[in-house]
């Protein structure tokens, strides 16, 4: 962690605007929950499952890293001399392979046993899975929390007015970057065949869709997707000591993004994942102190949940939610 | 090019379906298979298609063989890999997608450029509607137009042989005009079609060759023509009766007569 003729850590920089520190937190927030989202989103769209295990599959991801990076050191050993960022990255990319194969493993063993199957039985099925990997998981981790080894630390650009965490731009790029890839993948030949899938598998198979298949990548691409978002979880600013045996729940907190945005929409999880955030950020900037009392503490968490019931109220299938087809 | 033999199918362990059905498909050819409800059509279709296990039904005598090859209890990609395209009952168009992504996923199994170009156009020249409704909500079009889609979405597939499950269903007498026109059309062009109706005017009218099933066995089967002058087939399928007869109520009470095929 040597700090460059840029960066300065935190401490020591002069006092930022609070609004700006608001707005580097919602984008911090806002990414992290548009990435839990567009996972769940995948995944929903191909097998019209909600994924209940996302949580517990970001907490194995950040893990993954954690042992990749500190206590294997992979791929490390293999590139003595590479400088810190280079080994921690392939760290991260062999997690996120190995995330991908758990994710189609998971899938292979209690999903694909279920499909034909009432869909309430198989989002069921993933509570069940998201015990076991939790639990898995958690005692893998142990009681301390696992640094994750990576060589950001706290370093940040410090504009003076503003603080910007390099986590935060590597994070904020690599959603957008995420979403952007996501819609794409929703024109080609396997997003349309995962869009069908959803719809209606029987008719599905019956134009010649490996439906196997379909289930199989989307889940791959969900779990990745809940890895990334897990390891940007366990980094600074949000939990800097790493992961630990909470980590899963925050994925929790990415609902009403999903929800806002409307369950099976790309752009609608990015726009709730930003929406969320930013009342997140705002509301424990701003509805704190004195004349806000009343409110007592951790009124922040609150309020995502009462601005998914207001777009639930307005607008029941989200933001950008499909409309149920209804010919009179 | 299709031959089903001896097939007998069983529902959840136990309920016979199917009592040991054969029937063949030439190529070239157009055969009407005709039923009423509960005889056993669609099993046969799902039995072809291998769409069975969701349904937990299971082939438990009998082969099904396409162009030589077996194909019982293939899997679904697999035997529309080999040229076997279905058009389900009710349509089961993908509602909430354009009619272009319709015919998209349809195109699964047919998804080189130059495939899947001749096989949109073909479907853009055989139904004019769907070309002017391109980039519409699949699920807000007519019921006339949704049937056209979903011929189309198998077309997509480069079939030799295609199956449709009651394609007249729920459409007016103009549009079962059409959809039957459009069925010889696609025959035109050299493929083989099995026809699955209860209007058995209508298929009979364009078949080469007609079966007709009642619960899970064949009971008549032959020359379309030969089929429509049968008297029982006049009866129980078309409605008619020898004319000039006296009907007293009993007679009209046909479904407590028993039928006597004599084929």
């Amino acid at each position: 962690m040597t700090p460059d003729l840029l960066v300065v850590i935190a401490q020591e920089a002069s006092t930022p605007s609070k609004f700006a520190q608001m707005v580097v937190d919602g984008v911090n927030l806002g990414g992290i929950y548009a990435l839990l989202a567009v996972g769940f989103v995948i995944i929903f769209r191909a097998t019209q499952v909600l994924n209940f295990a996302h949580g517990a599959l970001a907490a194995l991801g950040a893990f993954l890293v954690a042992s990749f990076a500190t206590v294997l050191d992979i791929p490390g050993r293999w590139i003595p001399n590479a400088p810190a960022w280079v080994s921690w990255t392939g760290a991260v990319f062999l997690a996120l392979i190995a995330a991908a194969l758990i994710g189609m493993a998971l899938e292979r063993v209690f999903l694909r046993p279920m499909v034909g199957e009432e869909l309430f039985a198989v989002a069921i099925v993933t509570l069940g899975m998201d015990i076991v990997v939790r639990n898995i998981t958690n005692d893998w981790i142990g009681p301390q929390p696992r640094p994750l080894g990576d060589p950001f630390g706290i370093s940040v650009f410090d504009l003076g007015w503003v603080r910007i965490p390099y986590t935060v731009v590597t994070q904020t790029v690599v959603a957008l970057l995420a979403v952007a890839l996501i819609a794409y993948f929703f024109r080609s030949r396997m997003g349309v065949a995962m869009r069908a899938t959803a719809f209606d598998q029987e008719a599905a198979r019956a134009q010649g869709i490996s439906v196997g298949r379909v289930f199989s990548t989307s889940w791959a691409i969900g779990a990745v997707l809940a890895a990334l978002a897990g390891i940007f979880i366990s980094l600074f600013p949000r939990r800097s000591t790493g992961v630990d045996p909470t980590t899963a729940f925050f994925a929790f907190r990415a609902f009403p993004a999903i929800i806002i945005g409307g369950l099976d929409s790309v752009v609608g999880a990015l726009v709730g994942g930003l929406i969320v955030g930013f009342a997140e950020a705002g509301a424990s900037s701003y509805l704190v102190g004195e004349n806000w009392e009343f409110l007592g503490t951790g009124f922040a968490g609150i309020v995502p949940y009462l601005l998914m019931m207001v777009v639930l109220i307005i607008r029941p299938y989200g933001l950008f939610g499909t409309e149920e087809i209804r010919r009179v | 090019m299709l031959t089903v033999e001896n097939l007998e199918v069983v529902y959840n362990d136990v309920v016979l379906v199917l009592r040991g059905i054969s029937l063949e498909v030439g190529d070239g050819q157009i055969v009407a298979l005709l039923g009423a409800n509960g005889a056993g059509k669609t099993t046969t279709l799902r039995s072809i298609t291998g769409l069975l296990d969701v349904h937990e039904g299971d082939i438990t005598k009998g082969e099904i063989t396409f162009k030589g090859d077996e194909i019982t209890e293939a899997l679904p990609s697999k035997i529309v890999e080999m040229g076997i395209s279905q058009v389900m009952e009710g349509r089961r168009i993908f509602a909430e997608m354009t009619v272009d992504d319709n015919l998209r996923a349809g195109a699964y199994v047919n998804s080189n450029r130059a495939g899947y170009k001749a096989s949109y156009d073909r479907v853009m020249g055989l139904f004019p509607r769907l070309k002017e409704r391109r980039s519409a909500t699949a699920g807000y079009l007519s019921g006339g137009e949704q049937q056209m889609l979903a011929i189309g979405r198998a077309l997509m597939q480069d079939p030799k042989l295609m199956i449709l499950d009651e394609p007249s269903l729920g459409l007016a007498p103009l549009l079962v005009q059409e959809v039957r026109d459009i069925i010889v059309q696609i025959n035109e062009q050299g493929t083989a079609v099995l026809l699955i109706e209860q209007n058995a005017n209508m298929a009979l009218s364009i078949a080469h060759h007609g079966y007709i099933m009642e619960t899970g066995k064949m009971v008549m089967d032959g020359d379309p023509q030969k089929l429509l002058k049968d008297d029982d087939v006049k009866e129980f399928y078309l409605g008619l009766h020898a004319s000039g007869e006296k009907k007293s109520f009993r007679d009209v009470k046909h479904y407590k007569r028993r039928k006597r095929w004599l084929s």
